[in-house]
């Protein structure tokens, strides 16, 4: 482009490649602060996770140095139990609490896409932005309110008026549980909303020629709504799923990780691990196996959903 | 025609059942923060009552919440106004030139905003300890530009795009330069989408917790979530008081999002739902 416009003009050929060359970097001016500033903050710091993944970095101990270390904080990161534990129990908190958040987002999703009211719609739309906007650690504080095993409301109401003496936080089994309902409570709305913008999306026309072809909304939904869902469907999956790799300010103050380690999921760990610890190298180190997890899981959505809405 | 008339009803059960729902929670923290101690405690659960503001006086005056709360709107002003300064140039030129990579670019900078906070808070704390950064309010407001620049580099770049391209032709011809066409025809134009970015930018650097945790921890300095969660170390936990600090910690996020409810989602997603 630049040599045809210097044989177009020979006698101006080259003021005009100055000028052509400024026009090149204009974009590149209204970038570069916003690039410089990400680059520092977002890739170095990474960069600087790498290496010390692969350091023996002892924050108690510094003046030992930092010897290169291999691979072996990746070994150790793997025969950790803790460590594997805690990943266990992050995939099972996802394989729980995405499908219960896409069966009731769905099911809400249907009921205001189909409501005979459009200002409940809209009353509720609103209503629903609450709790996924709601600080984290206030969701924590309000879990450890309302799950007491005293006083708390739950107890009251599943005794129907009788306190009940249920130690939610109290034990494992129940704490994880505990954790799990108040993800899907905060974030269900969030599937929802997604869902009922994508149900928008499906031509009223098509939809009305199906209400008469047949009566079952099960039908309906595989059939005409599911291919206009799935893109919403793969957006909510690989949202919640890079939620919950990062999950911490929620559980932490509800739990702590606790009782023992039953709520400890991964970033929790990571974070006791580098913090209470300080095993950095090995944390590091974890840290970055869970970047690869996360990578991983979002294209596998991305190839298994996509390719279903193609098909 | 029975089925006419239920229709709306059932309509209108099911939404109070979901409003219950939903704000049932955060209203109960509300009630409690306004009860005595022993109100909290009582069974069966009280109802009614005199509201009391013993427990915010004391929060806000003796538990040093209100300096938290001055802090974590400090962070979070100056997170966005960087946020800003950084974001809406970059989101100008993605959207108004042509350039080889732009779509990479645009990738590069919307992707920023899945990393994990728990692989970056590891290097953030090395660093800010070699710069004897720790308990400044740099380090946590770089720290949250890694979602801040995006969201506003995604929603500028989406409101430029959506301005007709005769408007900066004409003014070109009119002798405008690069920097005039972007500060008095671009910017003014776009002040929408970049109050959504800043509105959501606010809300999500007020609700962090992890960078904050880290990088600002002394009593001094730390941000409201980090000192409500200070209130849980103690032998008995001040419930009142502890609901207190967090319904002022949550009344501000809820006025902004329900200011910007129809852009959360899009928000939280940066697009990928429309």
């Amino acid at each position: 482009m630049l040599a045809e416009q210097q044989r177009a003009q020979p006698a101006l050929s080259l003021p005009v490649s100055k000028r052509e060359r400024r026009q090149r970097l204009t974009p590149w001016l209204f970038l570069f602060p916003g690039i410089g500033v990400l680059l520092a903050v977002g890739i170095y710091p990474v960069i600087y996770a790498l290496w010390a993944s692969v350091h023996k970095v002892d924050l108690v101990n510094l003046a030992a140095g930092t010897p290169f270390d291999g691979a072996q904080n990746y070994f150790s990161a793997f025969l950790n139990s803790l460590f594997t534990g805690a990943v266990a129990r992050s995939l099972l908190f996802l394989a729980i609490s995405l499908p219960l958040e896409l069966a009731l987002g769905m099911l809400i999703a249907l009921y205001l896409h189909g409501t005979v009211l459009p200002r409940v719609r809209s009353v509720v739309r609103v209503v629903l932005v609450i709790p996924m906007a709601m600080t984290p650690v206030v969701v924590g504080l309000i879990g450890s309110l309302v799950f007491n095993n005293q006083f708390g409301l739950v107890n009251y109401l599943i005794g129907f008026g009788h306190m009940q003496s249920v130690d939610w936080l109290g034990n494992s089994q129940l704490a994880y549980l505990t954790t799990l309902a108040l993800q899907v409570w905060q974030w269900t709305p969030f599937v929802t909303l997604i869902l009922v913008a994508s149900l928008a999306t499906v031509p009223p026309e098509i939809e009305e020629a199906l209400r008469l072809e047949t009566k079952s909304w099960l039908k309906r939904l595989r059939y005409v709504q599911l291919p206009f869902l799935l893109p919403g469907i793969t957006a909510a999956l690989i949202f919640q799923t890079a939620y919950i790799v990062k999950l911490f300010d929620m559980v932490y103050t509800l739990t702590g990780g606790g009782p023992g380690v039953s709520t400890e999921l991964v970033s929790i760990y990571i974070e006791r691990n580098a913090f209470r610890a300080f095993d950095i190298g090995t944390a590091a180190a974890q840290s970055v196996i869970l970047l690869v997890i996360t990578i991983v899981l979002s294209n596998l959505y991305i190839r298994f959903f996509y390719v279903e809405a193609e098909a | 025609m029975k089925a006419r008339t239920l229709a709306p009803i059932l309509t209108v059960v099911v939404g109070a059942l979901l409003v219950v729902v939903a704000l049932g929670p955060v209203y109960w923290m509300m009630a409690a923060s306004l009860k005595t101690d022993n109100q909290i405690f009582a069974i069966p659960p009280v109802w009614l009552f005199h509201p009391t503001f013993e427990h915010y006086r004391h929060v806000l005056a003796d538990l040093g919440m209100a300096s938290a709360l001055a802090h974590s709107a400090f962070v979070g002003i100056a997170t966005t106004a960087l946020a800003i300064v950084l974001g809406v140039p970059a989101g100008y030129a993605i959207a108004r030139f042509r350039f080889r990579g732009r779509r990479d670019v645009w990738f590069w900078f919307i992707s920023n905003y899945m990393m994990i906070p728990v692989i970056l808070v590891i290097p953030y704390f090395l660093i800010a300890r070699n710069l004897h950064l720790i308990n400044s309010p740099l380090m946590l407001i770089l720290a949250y530009q890694t979602f801040a620049v995006p969201l506003v580099v995604w929603l500028t770049a989406d409101q430029f795009g959506a301005i007709p391209k005769a408007l900066d032709e004409a003014a070109k011809i009119d002798g405008a330069g690069e920097l005039g066409i972007f500060f008095r025809i671009m910017v003014p134009l776009a002040v929408p989408g970049i109050a959504v970015a800043a509105i959501l930018s606010l809300i999500f650097s007020w609700n962090e917790l992890l960078y904050a945790m880290i990088l600002t921890p002394s009593d001094e300095t730390r941000t409201a979530p980090v000192t409500a969660l200070s209130f849980l170390g103690g032998y008995s936990i001040p419930w009142g008081d502890l609901m207190a600090a967090g319904s002022l910690i949550v009344l501000p996020v809820i006025v902004f999002a329900v200011l910007v409810s129809r852009y959360l989602v899009r928000g939280l997603t940066l697009g990928a739902v429309k």
